[in-house]
């Protein structure tokens, strides 16, 4: 599912909206989940997931193709966790059973 | 650190979109169901200039209970991934991305 497959799908299931609504809609949705994370907060949906901001430390990587040392700045990575209810989604139908405590 | 929940988010759709209250917390509700009904079905969930959640299936593997040392048979399962877009990287490291292009994948 691409993002005007997800806006086509929910206009159609809101005829009383124009797609342009519909699109400002999840625009404005994933520009404030990314201003939220820019700003380094975290983005918490129950039964959806959480987004969060990692920093990364500074280190020294090493080019795999020549072997070289390189210095890799410290860094900020976005992340996501997804929530209880979307994961039991996911893996939904599957046995549960006989996992060893998360 | 402050956390933005789907309260705030559906005040911005409120604020930025001019729907009512309710139903800017509707529409919010209905864009994760949608997302998540896609993932439930295996589908990977792709939104340009933000990034790409994809479901990946993961074999039988033999894990340990970390306390006791005992092996436990960890079975197959699904799991979802978030492949942040390289625009949404640029955001959260102060950078504004030179090409807003397609995001997603990358690399």
């Amino acid at each position: 599912m691409t993002k005007s497959e997800l806006i086509a799908e929910l206009s159609s299931a809101n005829p009383h909206l124009t797609s342009r609504d519909v699109d400002l809609i999840v625009a404005t949705i994933f520009d404030e989940i990314t201003t939220a994370l820019s700003r380094g907060e975290r983005v918490e949906l129950r039964g959806f997931g959480a987004f969060t901001v990692k920093r990364r430390q500074a280190r020294t990587g090493r080019n795999p193709r020549t072997g070289e040392a390189v210095p890799v700045d410290a860094k900020a990575v976005p992340f996501f966790k997804a929530g209880k209810e979307l994961r039991e989604r996911v893996n939904k139908g599957r046995p549960s059973k006989e996992r060893p405590g998360a | 650190m402050n956390t933005v929940t789907r309260a705030q988010l559906s005040e911005t759709i409120y604020a930025q979109v001019g729907l009512s209250r309710n139903e800017s917390a509707d529409l919010l509700e209905a864009v994760l169901d949608r997302m998540s009904a896609a993932l439930e079905a295996g589908e990977s969930v792709k939104i340009s200039g933000f990034g790409t959640f994809s479901v990946r299936q993961k074999g039988r593997r033999v894990g340990r209970n970390p306390k006791t040392g005992e092996e436990v048979p960890i079975l197959p399962r699904r799991v979802l991934v978030f492949r942040p877009s390289h625009v949404l990287k640029a955001h959260v490291n102060g950078m504004v991305p030179d090409d807003a292009g397609d995001g997603g994948d990358e690399e």
